[in-house]
């Protein structure tokens, strides 16, 4: 038993074979063989079947808003920098509804990791579109299939130079976890897009099509070349999977916080400064 | 006495009003001012009014004593509000036609050829700050001062020329008066030179920093963008977090997952901006996370009047929010409650696990005056925040609701919190037992927040037969309006929390003859929310809501219509 599992069975929402429970082993792998004490680890999720996977581990977490993800986790780092944030949801969440967040998060960089199941569809609401369905995708709402040209996470992150991409495919447990303790232990946003087959609601995206239509970048492969990562981004056919693009050295949000650099305290161990604020107030007399 | 500048955006009234007032605080006189400005960087007519008295000011008026417009068309928006009592001042070409017929006192200054003398047309403003310093006897020195401390950014140069400008102001302001025109005559104070010369930006801000605020998220947005502002100032020396978000949804959801980590977040926006947080509200509602809202209300709907002043979002603010879930709304009436209150909002949403609104408005913020102090003496500090055991439960039931807040990071529980319905330990439920006992513990909290209500302030005799109910920054023009109305009759009702509704409004409603409310809106929104809550009705109302601030001459003539002839005897029917 892993410092992650709970001592009691747990009642979980997702259908049998859904993709979702192995990207919850592969999280909690990732934790343990990171040895991270989980009173210091914090999930964040918003709305829909990936933002329940932290009820099903033993951590804190914020469950809030549909779309709201980023801005939380962002927060929550901001106010207790010696947290582990991990920010944890679907395609929808992060890329529909949370679109802007996933954006300004980016160009925030706040030391956390943002693991997004993309199962290219809405499965809490029942197979309607989600940002990332591929076009022609026949849904109860886009009737005569999908015509948007689907978003493409990896290449936006790579375009706002994120300091951190990555794609994984929740078929190859070992890489989806190695990949997690790599964003984990990056310092700076990081970004792990994992393909997660859903068995109910999307029947073309399978295990299978995801195995047939997925490679591993090779050793060879530079993640620090900007441009090649956005041509990897882009390429037409097989998705890469792997670490797409490292920026290095970028400073984080916290570290761009005044308050810290004379004081490293999180916030809730900090008091009102009584003489500071009677002085705010004289120097207003004058 | 009220002088109003009436100029052009980008043309330095706002200088000319911090410059001024501080100069006349400083050598004993109570000031307050407030400047009404469109909505543009540039041209347009903006005006400033400033108040200088022997007696406190804080509030706007119709009245003006001394008219100084500032560029050609300066008077159009002022034609009924100059009448021939009013002084006008400046240059003849910015002055009128028809009120150079004699029967208007004119004191004629070229203030803009003066200016060029001394170096150029950027200097008129500082000619005219001279000028006033003369009429008002203030202290060559202290006024030499005053221009070093805020025009310091400029350079030795323009800084010199700047005071020789002044200089030349004061030395005409000897000449102006004729033979048996009367000088300024306000008495000044010594101890008013020392006191604290506050807008309600700098109010809410400081209050903000007393309630131990650490955290501020928000997006720019006219009236409220000031306190951001005052935030960003102090992030460095005072230990705050400051982030401008992408908008006010990320602002939100920020300021409540600061909390979740021990920060103590504030948001300050407007109508507008405040309806993108509104799920926000129901978040904090629901996982029962303290916030504190400052929403500095402008007039709508949408857009509306961005830089202008009402009293329109009291049921928004009140009414917003899927679902069922206790809140509490502050409304200062002066700037001390401005400082006060915002320091108590940290305390509540801190204790009660819930959102609390501070109400204010543009006049509000922008406005400024004396105030003999703001009391840091009480400084909240309270932590509610405990060090959680390996068993902890977030949502533990108890007897008034509230359950004992932890946060990650500090303890050994895990703390877990829940947009969905939840059981004690923050797990999602769809149990109806535990949905029904949530919901309890919830609302539950609304005892205790009814508990610490600020009662209303009575301000008038104890066996009034008539009573005006006010809230907010409405308080000060009806104080005004009804001194200048003289009616020994009447008392004033200022509520500065306006819900929960405090328990002892039937009381004092039920004693009154008559009860007429004064609000900053249409439709009498705190006369509806007083209704709903004690079944009693208003017999009249005072309404305004054209942008402009209520001012004391709203009030008097609006009860001398409502209230008729006083009784002989003023004791109860």
């Amino acid at each position: 038993m892993g410092a992650y599992d709970f001592d009691h069975a747990v009642d979980i929402a997702w259908c049998p074979g859904c993709g979702n429970f192995r990207i919850l082993e592969s999280v909690k792998d990732a934790l343990d063989e990171l040895e991270l004490d989980p009173a210091n680890v914090v999930f964040v999720s918003g709305i829909g079947q990936a933002a329940k996977t932290p009820q099903y581990l033993n951590a804190h977490y914020f469950n809030g808003l549909h779309g709201r993800t980023l801005p939380p986790a962002t927060a929550i780092k901001a106010s207790n920098p010696e947290l582990i944030v991990i920010a944890e949801s679907g395609d929808g969440d992060m890329y529909g509804e949370g679109g802007n967040h996933f954006m300004h998060a980016i160009r925030r960089n706040p030391d956390i990791t943002n693991i997004v199941h993309n199962n290219m569809v809405y499965a809490l609401t029942k197979g309607q579109a989600s940002p990332t369905t591929r076009q022609g995708f026949v849904t109860p709402v886009q009737v005569h299939g999908v015509t948007q040209e689907p978003f493409n996470p990896v290449a936006v992150a790579i375009a706002l130079d994120a300091s951190f991409v990555a794609r994984a495919f929740a078929g190859d447990a070992r890489q989806t976890t190695d990949l997690i303790k790599k964003a984990i232990t990056h310092k700076g946003y990081a970004l792990v897009d994992i393909f997660q087959p859903c068995v109910t609601y999307n029947k073309v995206n399978t295990y299978g099509w995801f195995k047939q239509n997925t490679y591993t970048l090779e050793e060879s492969y530079d993640p620090t070349d900007r441009e090649a990562a956005f041509r990897k981004a882009t390429e037409p056919g097989k998705f890469p999977l792997g670490v797409l693009y490292i920026k290095e050295g970028k400073p984080t949000f916290e570290e761009g916080l005044s308050l810290y650099r004379q004081d490293a305290r999180p916030l809730y161990q900090r008091t009102v400064d009584m003489e500071m604020l009677r002085g705010l107030v004289d120097s207003m007399r004058t | 006495m009220s002088i109003v500048f009436s100029g052009q955006a980008g043309q330095g009234l706002q200088t000319l009003e911090a410059l001024l007032t501080r100069m006349l605080k400083r050598s004993g006189y109570n000031v307050f001012s407030y400047s009404e400005f469109m909505s543009r960087i540039r041209g347009g007519n903006n005006s400033t009014q400033v108040r200088v008295s022997s007696r406190r000011v804080f509030s706007y008026t119709r009245r003006i004593d001394l008219f100084v417009p500032l560029h050609e068309n300066a008077m159009e928006r002022f034609h009924d509000r100059i009448t021939q009592e009013t002084v006008i001042l400046g240059d003849r070409a910015f002055i009128e036609e028809q009120y150079l017929d004699g029967h208007h006192p004119v004191l004629e200054v070229p203030i803009n050829e003066v200016a060029r003398e001394k170096g150029g047309a950027v200097y008129a403003n500082t000619v005219l700050l001279g000028i006033l310093a003369g009429l008002f006897f203030v202290d060559s020195d202290l006024m030499h001062e005053e221009i070093r401390m805020i025009l310091s950014g400029l350079g030795e140069d323009r800084l010199q020329k700047n005071l020789d400008a002044s200089d030349e102001g004061y030395e005409r302001s000897k000449k102006l008066l004729k033979p048996g025109q009367a000088a300024v005559s306000i008495e000044r104070t010594a101890e008013v030179r020392d006191e604290v010369l506050t807008d309600g930006i700098n109010a809410v801000g400081l209050g903000g920093l007393a309630g131990g605020c650490t955290f501020v998220s928000s997006y720019p947005m006219s009236p409220s963008t000031g306190v951001l502002v005052f935030f960003t100032k102090k992030a460095e020396s005072s230990g705050v977090v400051v982030e401008q978000a992408e908008d006010e949804i990320s602002a939100v959801n920020m300021a409540i997952g600061s909390w979740y980590a021990g920060g103590r977040a504030l948001v300050t926006t407007s109508g507008g901006g405040y309806a993108l947080m509104v799920e926000g509200l129901s978040l904090a509602g629901c996982i029962e996370s303290p916030l504190v809202i400052h929403l500095g209300q402008r007039p709508g709907p949408a857009t509306g009047l961005p830089t202008r002043t009402e009293q329109a979002d009291l049921q928004f603010a009140l009414y917003s929010g899927h679902g069922e879930f206790p809140r509490a709304i502050l409304a200062p009436g002066t700037h001390e409650q401005g400082f006060s209150h915002t320091r108590h909002a940290f305390y509540l949403a801190d204790k009660y696990q819930v959102p609390v609104f501070i109400l204010t408005d543009q006049f509000f913020l922008e406005r400024r005056y004396n105030v003999p102090d703001l009391d840091t003496s009480k400084v909240y500090d309270q932590r509610f925040i405990v060090q959680t055991r390996a068993d902890y439960r977030r949502y533990a039931l108890t007897e008034n609701g509230v359950s004992p807040r932890g946060i990650p990071g500090f303890g050994e529980g895990r703390v877990r919190a829940d947009s969905d319905e939840h059981d004690e330990d923050g797990f999602i439920t769809e149990d109806f037992s535990t949905r029904t006992a949530m919901v309890n513990k919830r609302l539950k909290k609304l005892s205790g927040l009814q508990m610490e209500v600020f009662p209303p302030q009575l301000f008038g005799p104890e066996d009034y037969r008539n009573l005006v109910v006010c809230w907010g920054s409405s308080l000060h023009a009806v104080q005004e309006g009804l001194d200048m109305l003289g009616r020994d009759d009447t008392a004033i009702l200022h509520y500065s929390q306006v819900y929960p509704l405090a328990e002892v409004t039937a009381e004092y409603l039920e004693r009154a003859h008559k009860k007429i409310v004064v609000e900053s809106n249409a439709t009498a929104q705190f006369a509806r929310l007083v209704r709903s809550e004690t079944g009693i009705a208003f017999d009249g109302a005072i309404l305004k809501y054209s942008g402009l601030p209520l001012m004391p001459e709203d009030v008097c003539e609006g009860l001398h219509e409502k209230l008729g002839k006083k009784e002989s005897t003023h004791g109860r029917l």
